[in-house]
């Protein structure tokens, strides 16, 4: 999902390396196939009779290092969430918040957000990630499911400015009310100052040479 | 008309008057207000309140002494410490996050850990005697955290002894932490792959006197509060929160546990080896202050006992690695107190500079670039002295962390701060803030 040019940290000129002109292409997350495994499969044949539009609202299913990833179309995020907190069978009781996360790379997609939940009852947890282009970040607020949602969705439009429709009072968090920009994004700079010492300049660290 | 007075000034605004109060004023502030007819009153209650926790702003709308509405302002401590981290290797990221909720720094470094080596795929592979390190760890730290919730509630109740009880306590855990790692707080102690150093000699027979001591001593704090009749008035019944509230609210930890729900990580997801220690899980169905405070004042002996336990295992593990035994992994190799302070040991030295090319190349690679983590993402949750801590990790299979978010349990639970206190009494803010036992650290990150 992301798109990294040359190595080292070179933007521009001043590669003496010879990898200035080198494309990679990273993250690459592929549906998994059935069975998934555990609880997972348990899970999804639950849901699929849950919900009446299944195979369009989940988009993938992604199972990576043991965890579920059930990437969920944006607007119907809200009713997908209903069914696994409301369905018998499936219980997510609690929604331990919710988290941005921007890829640049990826067109049309650019941000996304992930909700980790947790069934008391079964022990058991499963991810969800929605993503919505830059253009029109608009998601449904799950804050009438999950109350304790509130901050966190106020958090992640405070960081990425992911507007969340619904949401009873949707303004900035943890940054002062008039700021601008939002710090989590992949294009705002990690502030700063170079540092002199010495005669010489220490950039800040965002736009120091570095390996990735 | 009044004299102009700049630290006792008031201003009109589009919400109505607006009274700045600095102490040593209220007779004239009680004049002014008493003149407009004017029942109900906001107070701004903090950033700067020495009751409310550090930089906790509490808005309260008051009717007399009654609180109608209650709202907290955060971010007066955000210091981007999730952006800062995405700057750094996956190793540097441990020092950031220690200074998370910094009351309980050993709990963030071991989640984070725990997400880094699970994005690696090495849980595995993680030493035994560094899983017990950490266990051990932790609850120290949980007592440590403990004694400053339970020593700072009761002093904002008015009850000073338990405070000096409770530092007295804590100062001995902080020594141990000292010895252990050479800091008191925000160690960077725990590192993906293991822990940065061994237990010094000595260290165990160390810890088991002062677990003993430790054990004395609680019931110091114990006398005083249990059952003491003005401590009950102030404490129960007050910041009521039940079950279906914690539960739509999303709140873990203590809260939860009060509500006689008995949840606790290390019992329903068992990490570094907490299936092998025997503890209880401590409840109460007070859903009440009083019953938050007994939670926390009984998990220190369960917290006593799994330290006791983890020492026995320590005894068995002497020698043992305390670091994985990947050489493109482990960091920092071989640690050891020289002459002119903490460094690589000299025959750690001795090996990548003059036997082997191979651990030359490690060493250099691991202290320029860090490694490299495969693509993916994880969620990966502790139980912290405050519910769970929750770490989520992206990785685009670099050397630097993509996104790391950490949910804390503070930043969530101090929601539950309306629920708890609306229609109280404006002196039970006080008192249900503290059994919520915030760090401000761990809410604005």
């Amino acid at each position: 999902m992301t798109v990294e040019h040359g190595l080292f940290g070179v933007k521009g000129t001043g590669d003496t390396s010879g990898y200035g002109g080198l494309v990679r292409k990273r993250f690459n997350e592929h549906s998994a196939e059935r069975p998934y495994g555990g609880y997972f499969d348990e899970i999804a044949d639950e849901l699929e009779r849950a919900l009446p539009l299944f195979n369009e609202d989940i988009e993938r299913f992604v199972v990576d290092r043991g965890e579920l990833t059930l990437h969920v179309r944006a607007d119907r995020l809200f009713y997908v969430a209903q069914a696994l907190r409301d369905t018998p069978t499936l219980r997510f009781e609690i929604c331990l918040g919710v988290n941005g996360a921007h890829y640049p790379a990826d067109k049309e997609r650019e941000l996304h957000c992930v909700y980790p939940l947790l069934s008391m009852t079964l022990n058991r947890r499963i991810r969800l990630e929605v993503s919505v282009p830059d253009s029109n970040p608009h998601l449904p607020s799950l804050v009438e499911l999950w109350a304790g949602n509130n901050w966190h969705e106020r958090e992640t439009f405070d960081m990425f400015g992911i507007i969340f429709d619904g949401h009873p009072g949707l303004t900035r968090i943890l940054m002062p009310d008039d700021w601008i920009g939002h710090p989590q994004r992949k294009d705002y700079p990690l502030g700063g100052i170079p540092v002199e010492y010495k005669g010489a300049t220490i950039p800040p660290p965002s736009e120091r040479r570095t390996y990735r | 008309m009044t004299t102009y007075d700049p630290y006792a000034s008031s201003r009109e605004t589009t919400e109505g008057r607006v009274y700045s109060v600095t102490g040593n004023d209220w007779d004239s502030l009680v004049t002014e207000i008493g003149a407009t007819k004017e029942e109900r009153v906001v107070v701004n209650m903090g950033p700067q309140h020495p009751s409310t926790h550090g930089v906790l702003r509490l808005i309260l709308e008051l009717e007399g002494e009654t609180v109608t509405e209650a709202r907290a302002g955060i971010g007066y401590l955000h210091t981007g410490i999730e952006k800062n981290a995405e700057y750094r290797n996956w190793t540097q990221g441990v020092t950031f996050v220690t200074r998370m909720d910094y009351l309980a720094p050993i709990f963030n470094e071991t989640a984070y850990c725990l997400g880094v080596e699970k994005l690696l795929g090495v849980t595995h592979e993680i030493p035994e005697r560094a899983s017990v390190i950490r266990v051990m760890m932790m609850e120290l730290n949980r007592i440590s955290s403990h004694m400053v919730a339970l020593g700072t509630g009761a002093l904002e109740l008015g009850a000073l002894s338990p405070m000096i009880f409770a530092f007295r306590e804590r100062e001995k855990v902080l020594d141990i932490f000292e010895m252990v790692s050479g800091l008191r707080m925000n160690m960077a102690y725990i590192r993906p792959g293991g822990v940065s150093q061994d237990i010094p000699d000595g260290g165990i027979a160390k810890i088991r006197e002062t677990v003993k001591e430790l054990r004395h001593n609680f019931k110091d704090n114990a006398k005083i509060l249990i059952g003491n009749t003005i401590w009950m008035k102030r404490t129960q019944g007050v910041g009521y929160l039940d079950l279906a509230g914690c539960i739509t609210l999303g709140i873990t930890g203590p809260i939860l546990r009060a509500t006689g729900m008995p949840w606790d990580l290390r019992k329903s997801e068992p990490y570094c080896g907490y299936e092998n220690y025997e503890f209880d899980v401590i409840t109460d169905d007070g859903c009440d202050t009083y019953g938050r405070f007994l939670i926390k004042m009984n998990e220190l002996e369960q917290s006593l006992r799994i330290i006791e336990q983890a020492c026995d295992k320590l005894e068995k593990l002497e020698g043992a690695p305390v670091v994985i035994q990947d050489k493109k992994l482990g960091s920092p190799a071989d640690l050891k107190v020289g002459p002119d302070g903490m460094g690589n040991s000299e025959e750690h030295i001795a090996h990548i500079m003059g036997q082997s090319m191979e651990a030359l190349i490690h060493h250099f690679k691991l202290s320029t670039e860090g490694f490299r983590v495969p693509a993916g993402q994880v969620y990966v949750t502790v139980e912290s002295p405050r519910g769970e801590t929750g770490v989520h990790l992206i990785s685009d299979g670099g050397t630097h962390p993509y996104r790391v978010h950490f949910r804390e349990p503070s930043f969530n639970n101090l929601q539950s701060l309306a629920a708890m206190c609306e229609g109280s009494m404006i002196a039970d803010v006080v008192a249900a803030v503290a059994s919520i036992d915030p760090v401000m650290g761990g809410v604005d990150r």
